[in-house]
């Protein structure tokens, strides 16, 4: 158990004790550290200019590198871990690192102010991955934001780096990140208070289940999304908080009798490939939810357990038939995932429970089930309709419909009138206008920024049209993205 | 002394070369230091404006006493606390600085106008102590739209004419006419670094600011007059801005002078930094238009006469919006000869933002009017909009004259557009693609493709003709060392390596003997905004204008001293050949020092040939033209309205190009930034008159995946300046932006085929997923 905020910095160990828990890591490295090349740009994880690598430690003990939105993490999510900024890049001679170099000579810096934290993302993916292909780079920087070059020379920059002789001084201090994080990890827990404000972070989830149980009142923080914007925009300052972060247990992803069980604190990123194997289309929603940065941090638990009616995993896993794990100190209810949204802001979550996990359970015929994600942009933009579609049929007539909504109505939610228009019917295009028709007694969105009401009815049913003819005519091309996309 | 360089044929990094930003290696090692990342001073204080909650409102009660005594506050400046002028105004003095008084209470007009600032020891402080003012509206219903305003008789500006013939005649009399109107939005900067600035007190009266803004002098003459002290007192500095688009070229005196205020009445730094929720709430954008049109035209397509009402939403408050909508107007013929026009233009005005200037400067809306209508008579036609496009252009450079006189009774003298468009249809494979796209339009039901070519001609000068000036300070120390400076502000185009490179050439000199040093205005005084275009222009003119001053002593001093002719003198690359003998440069600048010839020398640039008179609306308001033209294919989903881009293939006439990377760059960035303005990016208002998309969450500008996944994008290689500019070159920074006009077309272009052909589209922008939609559901008589 600690009592300090212990995570290491470009190298160097350093230990918090006295800060609010709440900093956001960008504040702290540009006004504590006067480490000024990681800038803010949105304050909302959604520019990508603050971006930074975390480095720690997975369940096997291999060096995991994520890129994450600095402004949005708070101190305490990071103790146990390591910060990679871009100060840490150049060579201690002063050589720049090969992502800096393929950079700069492309081209690829205008005003410069996106530009470490492109930097940045291009240098976590160069230590992780293989050189990318262009919609792989696509997703890799679609949560960076330049506003002055229009991309195509950091596209170039992205792959040109690894062309480029490596930087030995880099390699050996990803080895030697390694053996830092492992000292770290004797650390375990936190429990860190300053200023009457409270950041337990335990490691056991049997811990963490007991606090939030002693505790109903604090803040559940996991990939700080979605919080880490109530602290920068709408000055939240929890007076306590519990981090899933530190529980391994709660991060876990794997096959538990058929299913693949999804643990609460699993992000994204990690969550992604399981459930892309079972319903590849959740998968290419997965890959145009938030950015690189977001699904690095932002868990399935946290964007189930929020609420929201516009979080794009909830009509996803209800169409998949999900069930969710709900627990309180040492007792656990399952529920169906649709029950647990009981109306607008309101959750089917007691004092002092939080959700564990998620049940996914394997489709019946893989790539049966779609989802269709409206937005104005196509990468790292909040959802103004998502439908998510499941409809089995025996001998030409619909058995089962599972059709499931989010930016719908207040909650996400299953359209019961639509659903019942198919059922038993022959899978037809009538059957699936009078479904279309039905969706406007399951339904009445509202108009904002995102959508007008109007467009949300109308590009419903016309996600139902869609489905049904990507089903019925597989040659007829209906994809502008992604892997299904018809034109390149 | 010790060796130098090496006797070379050419110096390195010179005009003409695509040598790289000169902070290319500091922006990628996060080394370079913008007006946030100055180490700050121990006892700054940091500030918060206070916004107003209303759209249109008198304010019955300002009550700040909270505020004061909040924990943390060390200021509050009110309306009540401005020693000078409360005016932010930059043309005519009709927008408060601070609308919030104690004494008199005050009126805003939009939601998110300032009322007032706190300066506390952190900024939570200060953003939380304004929550404790108790600020009572009497409200009034706003006037939000150009449709509320052009019907509430709410101007600006009487309206203003541009004509030339007798359009409605040539009209009326015309084969074939057609009419419509087309809507289009505003569009954020979005600069990545949010406004900021900070404050020095100096001694007696002076403060020293450093601000992210395009234009210090205008900051330094704002500044000044709000403090209430002369324009020496206040020094502004920018070293380099993280992008500002116009954004920054009015916009930033409000922080600058809240600074100011601040620093001057605590004696203490004072910084403020918006963050971006308020900075777009609070700050200009780009305007959105409606306009209206007439055209008359024959069976070929050609054009005979022509009217536009051009109706710009300004906001609250002039600004710029004159100019801007002068702009437009002058670009409502783009590359089109235009035989008899009628230009008006209305400058509403609203209880929203005032709007501002923003790359094109009211020119890319002026061309979306023409475009819209030479799209349709092509429809009209059941022709490919591109053969009308071709008979209406401006005739070529040197032909007979008969076809070059603008609506504003300019002659287009420099015409290129004939021949991109030639080269550019033959390497963008325009004909058969559009066979192609026609076939694979008809098997499939779903997607639909489009293609579209849209030329651009843009005029380059700052239409205000005093502006049309510029300034430069070079010094040679002792070293052979060159300190340039001059009034234009790098941020982002590449303008300090360019000029850079203009005094290298100019000197003969490497370039990496040359420091651009941070743009002052105690180093050279009345510059004009970096803005329409013109930095490289003016500013690398100005800089040469210094550089030959500098030879010209340095030649007299030979002269003087060795005992030659002046044509015996001659700057090699890094060296001087004074009669027989080479000395290098430096030897010789050490020489010259010690001969006691001045090392020092200012530059002055003043633009040639142009004159306007606006009452007549007759003028040259232009040195030259900048020439380009785009291709785009976009595809669209039917069922949705989701759109892309495929493939875009761009040919842009920068003249001889000082830099041919960075204008690459210019050309590619700016077609991007014009594309998201017209398919992605839309600026949302509630009835109240808030602004709903505030931050990136909401208010989407081009991701890296929007870019077309197969763009080509090449300079003109024939490209040379007529005019006597930097080079030969042409100016780079806004022409390329009005090419993303061409992303618009070939969604309409798509949206079209969705109706099989049958209607037209008369698609808005932006093109939203819900605009494309319901253009769809349109042509096909849903």
């Amino acid at each position: 158990m600690s009592k300090a905020i212990r995570f290491i910095l470009n190298g160097e160990t350093v230990e918090i004790a006295d800060l609010p828990p709440a900093t956001t890591l960008l504040n702290w490295l540009r006004y504590d550290r006067c480490l000024t090349g990681t800038k803010e740009g949105c304050a909302e994880g959604d520019c990508g200019a603050c971006t930074v690598a975390i480095r720690e430690l997975d369940a096997e003990g291999t060096l995991v590198t994520r890129p994450v939105n600095a402004c949005i993490q708070l101190l305490g999510m990071l103790h146990g871990k390591e910060v990679v900024t871009v100060e840490r890049l150049a060579s201690p001679a002063g050589a720049l690192h090969p992502v800096q170099a393929a950079l700069s000579e492309c081209h690829g810096s205008q005003c410069g102010f996106c530009t470490p934290g492109f930097v940045m993302s291009m240098w976590v993916a160069y230590r992780s991955e293989p050189k990318p292909d262009l919609a792989r780079t696509n997703d890799l920087l679609a949560g960076n934001l330049c506003r002055c070059t229009g991309y195509g020379p950091i596209i170039e920059a992205t792959a040109q780096a690894y062309d480029r002789p490596r930087a030995a001084w880099d390699d050996a201090d990803a080895e030697a990140a390694a053996g830092r994080l492992a000292n770290l990890a004797a650390d375990g827990a936190l429990d860190y208070a300053a200023g009457g404000k409270r950041f337990r972070a335990p490691v056991t989830l049997d811990e963490f289940a007991a606090l939030v149980e002693a505790h109903p009142e604090a803040t559940i923080l996991a990939g700080a999304t979605d919080v880490g914007l109530w602290v920068t925009k709408h000055a939240f300052d929890p007076a306590q908080v519990i981090h899933t972060g530190r529980v391994a247990e709660l991060r876990a992803i794997r096959e538990v009798d058929g299913a693949l069980w999804i643990g609460a604190g699993g992000t994204y990123a990690e969550a992604r490939g399981r459930i892309a194997a079972l319903y590849p289309d959740i998968g290419e929603l997965i890959r145009r939810l938030g950015a690189t940065q977001v699904r690095a941090a932002g868990t399935i638990g946290g964007n189930i357990a929020n609420g929201s009616p516009i979080g794009d995993m909830p009509p996803a896993l209800i169409a998949a038939g999900a069930t969710l794990v709900l627990r309180q100190g040492a007792e656990r209810r399952e529920l169906a995932l649709e029950d647990y949204f009981l109306d607008y802001g309101k959750q089917d979550r007691r004092p002092g429970e939080f959700v564990e996990g998620v049940r996914l359970p394997p489709p019946e015929d893989r790539g049966r089930l779609r989802c269709y994600k409206l937005t104005k942009r196509f990468d790292q933009d909040i959802t103004a309709v998502l439908g998510c579609f499941d409809v089995a049929l025996e001998g030409g007539a619909v058995t089962a419909a599972r059709l499931a909504y989010g930016g719908m109505a207040g909650i996400p939610k299953r359209a019961a009138h639509a659903e019942a228009a198919l059922a038993g019917q022959p899978w037809s295009e009538s059957t699936v206008r009078a479904a279309m028709a039905a969706l406007e007694r399951d339904f009445t969105p509202l108009t904002d920024m995102r959508a007008s009401a109007g467009y949300r009815m109308q590009g419903a049913k016309n996600l139902l049209l869609k489905y049904f003819i990507e089903t019925t005519q597989p040659a007829t091309a209906t994809r502008l993205v992604g892997a299904g996309a018809a034109v390149a | 002394m010790e060796m130098r360089d090496e006797i070379r044929a050419k110096i390195r990094d010179g005009a003409d070369e695509p040598r790289r930003h000169d902070s290319a290696d500091k922006h990628v090692s996060g080394a370079a230091v913008y007006a946030d990342d100055v180490r700050e001073p121990r006892d700054l204080l940091h500030c918060f404006i206070a916004l107003s909650a209303k759209a249109r409102a008198r304010l019955t009660k300002v009550d700040l006493s909270a505020v004061r005594t909040a924990p943390g506050v060390v200021a509050v400046i009110s309306a009540d606390d401005i020693p000078g002028l409360n005016d932010t105004g930059p043309v005519v003095h009709d927008e408060p600085m601070l609308a919030a008084s104690e004494a008199t209470g005050g009126e805003v007009h939009y939601a998110g106008q300032a009322l007032y600032v706190v300066a506390a020891e952190t900024v939570g402080q200060a953003r939380a102590a304004a929550k404790l003012a108790i600020i009572d509206y009497a409200e009034a219903t706003p006037i939000l739209t150009i449709a509320e305003a052009m019907a509430a008789g709410s101007l600006l500006q009487e309206p203003y004419r541009m004509a030339r013939g007798d359009a409605r005649a040539a009209i009326d009399s015309a084969p074939r006419r057609l009419e419509g109107r087309i809507s289009f939005g505003g569009q954020d900067q979005f600069y990545l670094e949010g406004q900021i600035a900070i404050a020095w007190p100096g001694e007696d009266d002076a403060v020293h600011i450093i601000s992210s803004n395009q234009h210090p002098s205008e900051c330094q003459r704002i500044v000044a007059h709000i403090l209430g002290v002369a324009a020496h007192a206040v020094t502004v500095e920018v070293r380099r801005l993280g992008g500002g688009f116009g954004g920054k070229e009015t916009q930033g005196n409000l922080m600058a002078a809240a600074g100011a205020l601040v620093a001057k009445a605590t004696g203490r730094p004072a910084k403020v930094r918006l963050e971006r929720d308020d900075d777009m709430v609070l700050t200009g954008k780009r305007h959105a238009f409606v306009i209206d049109y007439e055209v008359g035209f024959d069976d070929a397509g050609r054009i005979e006469g022509i009217r536009f009402e051009q109706m710009a939403r300004c906001g609250w408050s002039l600004d710029l919006s004159a100019a801007i909508c002068d702009r437009a107007m002058f670009h409502a013929d783009n590359a089109y000869y235009l035989p008899a026009a009628e230009i008006v233009s209305y400058r509403c005005r609203t209880n929203t933002v005032s709007d501002t200037a923003f790359r094109g400067f009211g020119g890319p809306q002026g061309m979306m009017g023409i475009e819209r209508v030479i799209d349709e008579i092509a429809f009209a036609l059941s022709r490919d909009p591109l053969e009308v496009r071709r008979v209406n252009f401006y005739e070529p450079q040197d032909g007979p004259g008969t076809r070059v006189m603008t609506p504003y009774h300019m002659a287009v003298e420099d015409s290129v557009i004939d021949r991109i468009v030639e080269d550019l249809v033959e390497s963008s494979d325009y004909a058969a693609r559009r066979a192609e796209i026609r076939e694979w339009n008809a098997a499939s039901p779903i997607l639909k493709r489009g293609l579209a070519l849209t030329p651009v001609k843009f005029g380059i000068s700052f239409t205000t003709t005093h502006l049309n000036q510029a300034g430069a300070l070079v010094h040679i120390y002792q070293d052979g060392s060159v300190m340039l400076n001059h009034g234009g502000v790098e941020m982002g185009q590449g303008l300090y390596v360019k000029v850079a490179q203009v005094a290298a050439s100019e000197l003969n000199i490497d370039l990496d003997r040359i420091r651009v040093t941070a743009t002052r205005t105690d180093k050279v005084p009345n510059t004009s905004a970096t803005a329409a275009s013109s930095g490289s222009d003016m500013n690398g003119m100005a800089v040469r204008d210094a550089c030959k001053t500098l030879k010209a002593r340095l030649v007299r001093f030979a002269c003087e001293t060795m005992n030659v002719t002046e044509t015996e003198v001659e700057f090699l690359p890094n060296r001087i050949r004074v009669g027989s003998q080479e000395i290098a440069f430096d030897d010789f600048v050490k020489q010259a020092y010690m001969g006691r010839v001045p090392l020092s020398a200012t530059g002055f640039y003043a633009t040639p040939k142009i004159h306007w008179d606006k009452a007549a609306a007759k003028g040259r308001p232009f040195y030259y033209f900048a020439y380009g033209a785009a291709v785009s294919e976009a595809v669209i989903d039917t069922l949705t309205g989701e759109n892309r881009l495929m493939r875009v293939d761009i040919l842009h006439d920068v003249g001889k190009s000082l830099n041919p990377a960075i204008d690459l760059g210019q050309v590619e960035g700016g077609f991007v930034q014009g594309a998201g303005w017209l398919t992605t990016e839309e600026l949302c208002w509630n009835q109240r008159g808030e602004l709903t998309t505030h931050a990136p969450s909401t208010y989407k500008i081009p991701a890296c995946s929007d870019r077309a996944p197969d763009m080509r994008v090449r300079l003109w290689a024939e490209g040379m300046n007529r005019e006597l500019t930097i080079r030969r070159s042409k100016a780079v920074g806004e022409p390329p932006l009005m090419l993303g006009i061409s992303a618009l077309q070939a969604i309409s272009d798509a949206v079209c085929a969705a109706g099989d052909y049958a209607m037209y589209p008369a698609l808005d922008a932006p093109a939203t997923p819900e605009r494309v939609l319901a253009a769809v559901e349109r042509v096909r008589g849903g």
